[in-house]
């Protein structure tokens, strides 16, 4: 065995991944070789001094319990957006809503929306937005004005593929992408920046095919607007205003 | 009563590597509110794909989650250290002149190794935290940081050299001068 071949099968020999045919080679080598026995000392002696428990950061007692009690309440808010005790609250809730409408008061309310349903999503859409911006390091699983990099990221991610264009051009900056959970499914989510301002925006295929208009509210001072598209629900949120949120989705529905 | 028992499930499967997920935590991030924060996170991803874990190595499944939730957070606070990415097709001359003297390197203090391989690029430091510290395979780092076995490996060796000159320069400067 050569001077350079054992310098480069040395860290397989350390780490125990070589296999015994070429570790008798290698072991052979070093014996004779008094350059290469260096540089095999020179390895152990660094491994040592990394072998030292202080160098480990264990954590600290505290974290544990953070973790566990973010947990729960995590688990708590999946209960309450997949479990029955919300689908039973709807349904009721949706029943008193017919009724209502059987009083003729159905004028007052929008037909093409179902503002119950809606009302959960909505505050669904919000506290992702919220989560997305306040948790370092959340707002983005990958990183990326480039829409043929954020595209092909959600391959095998969700089950289907979402469009993915940048507007740089009338300053809406594609940011990113990233996964996110939201009506009981996983959702393709594309983070866009406008000046300071980020948009979330949520895509997943919607129940029905088809379009429909976009519809504008207002939650704890977020502006947000839905619309569907060729059987594609889209929900975007920002603090941006809401003319210019509207010009966002005006760009993102002619740009599909 | 499903979510108290996917709660359960997870908490047995992933917490005991809560150490495991700080330690990556703190060397990549290499402070120790966000290692914390960085790991939290993590905790919380983690739970949320729960669904999709069947393996049997809830450790390396949750450093791989970790790390991504560290990389994520270096773009977001655009760390410097993401801006020049190493060339793994680059091979560093491999002279064996350099080989540093094994006496030489016990001399070497924990704050002194400590300090060398928190300054080593992140690429070099989180293979060789896998290996040393966390003692994995060299399957498990590739699994965990997404890169090619090959990869791995060069970049223990390239980052094993780079620990070992950080190491010499600082003794030759500290000690003998």
């Amino acid at each position: 065995m050569s001077c350079q071949r054992t310098q480069e099968l040395i860290h397989g020999y350390l780490d125990g991944e070589l296999d015994l045919a070429r570790s008798l080679e290698l072991e052979q080598h070093i014996h004779e070789c008094e350059i290469c026995a260096r540089a095999y000392r020179g390895h152990t002696t660094l491994r040592s001094s990394l072998k030292n428990d202080s160098l480990y950061y264990r954590a600290p007692e505290n974290l544990k319990k953070r973790i566990q009690s973010s947990l729960r309440k995590e688990a708590r808010t999946e209960v309450s957006s997949l479990g029955f005790g919300w689908r039973w609250l709807t349904l009721g809730a949706s029943l008193a809503f017919m009724l209502l409408i059987g009083v003729a008061v159905w004028r007052l309310v929008p037909r093409s929306t179902s503002p119950y349903g809606n009302e959960l999503l909505a505050q669904e859409v919000v506290s992702d937005h919220v989560r997305s911006l306040q948790i370092p390091g959340h707002l983005t699983d990958v990183l990326s004005s480039d829409q043929h990099t954020v595209k092909p990221w959600f391959d095998g991610k969700v089950d289907f593929a979402p469009s993915v264009k940048d507007f740089a051009g009338q300053d809406f900056r594609l940011y990113g992408g990233r996964l996110e959970y939201l009506n009981n499914r996983a959702v393709a989510t594309l983070i866009y920046q406008r000046r300071l301002h980020y948009i979330n925006l949520f895509i997943w295929p919607a129940e029905q095919a088809g379009s429909t208009g976009e519809v504008m509210s207002q939650r704890q001072g977020y502006n947000l607007i839905h619309w569907t598209d060729s059987g594609m629900n889209y929900w975007a949120i920002s603090d941006l205003n809401s003319v210019e949120l509207r010009e966002f989705a005006r760009l993102v529905r002619q740009g599909q | 009563m499903q979510q108290r028992n996917k709660l359960v499930s997870f908490e047995e499967a992933v917490l005991p590597h809560l150490d495991a997920a700080y330690n990556l935590a703190h060397w990549l991030t290499r402070n120790d509110t966000d290692a914390e924060d960085v790991v939290q996170e993590a905790y919380l991803r983690a739970f949320r794909f729960f669904g999709g874990f069947h393996g049997a190595d809830g450790r390396s499944w949750l450093l791989s989650i970790v790390r991504n939730t560290c990389y994520t957070w270096m773009q977001h606070n655009r760390s410097p250290e993401l801006r020049v990415p190493v060339d793994d097709e680059l091979h560093e001359i491999e002279s064996t002149d350099l080989n540093p003297e094994a006496l030489l390197l016990q001399r070497a203090d924990t704050l002194m190794v400590r300090q060398a391989l928190k300054e080593l690029p992140v690429e070099f430091r989180e293979v060789l935290v896998l290996r040393e510290l966390e003692e994995m395979s060299y399957r498990d780092i590739a699994n965990i940081t997404n890169l090619p076995l090959g990869t791995v490996m060069s970049r223990l060796a390239r980052g094993r050299k780079r620990l070992q000159l950080a190491l010499t320069n600082q003794i030759h400067a500290e000690v003998l001068s």
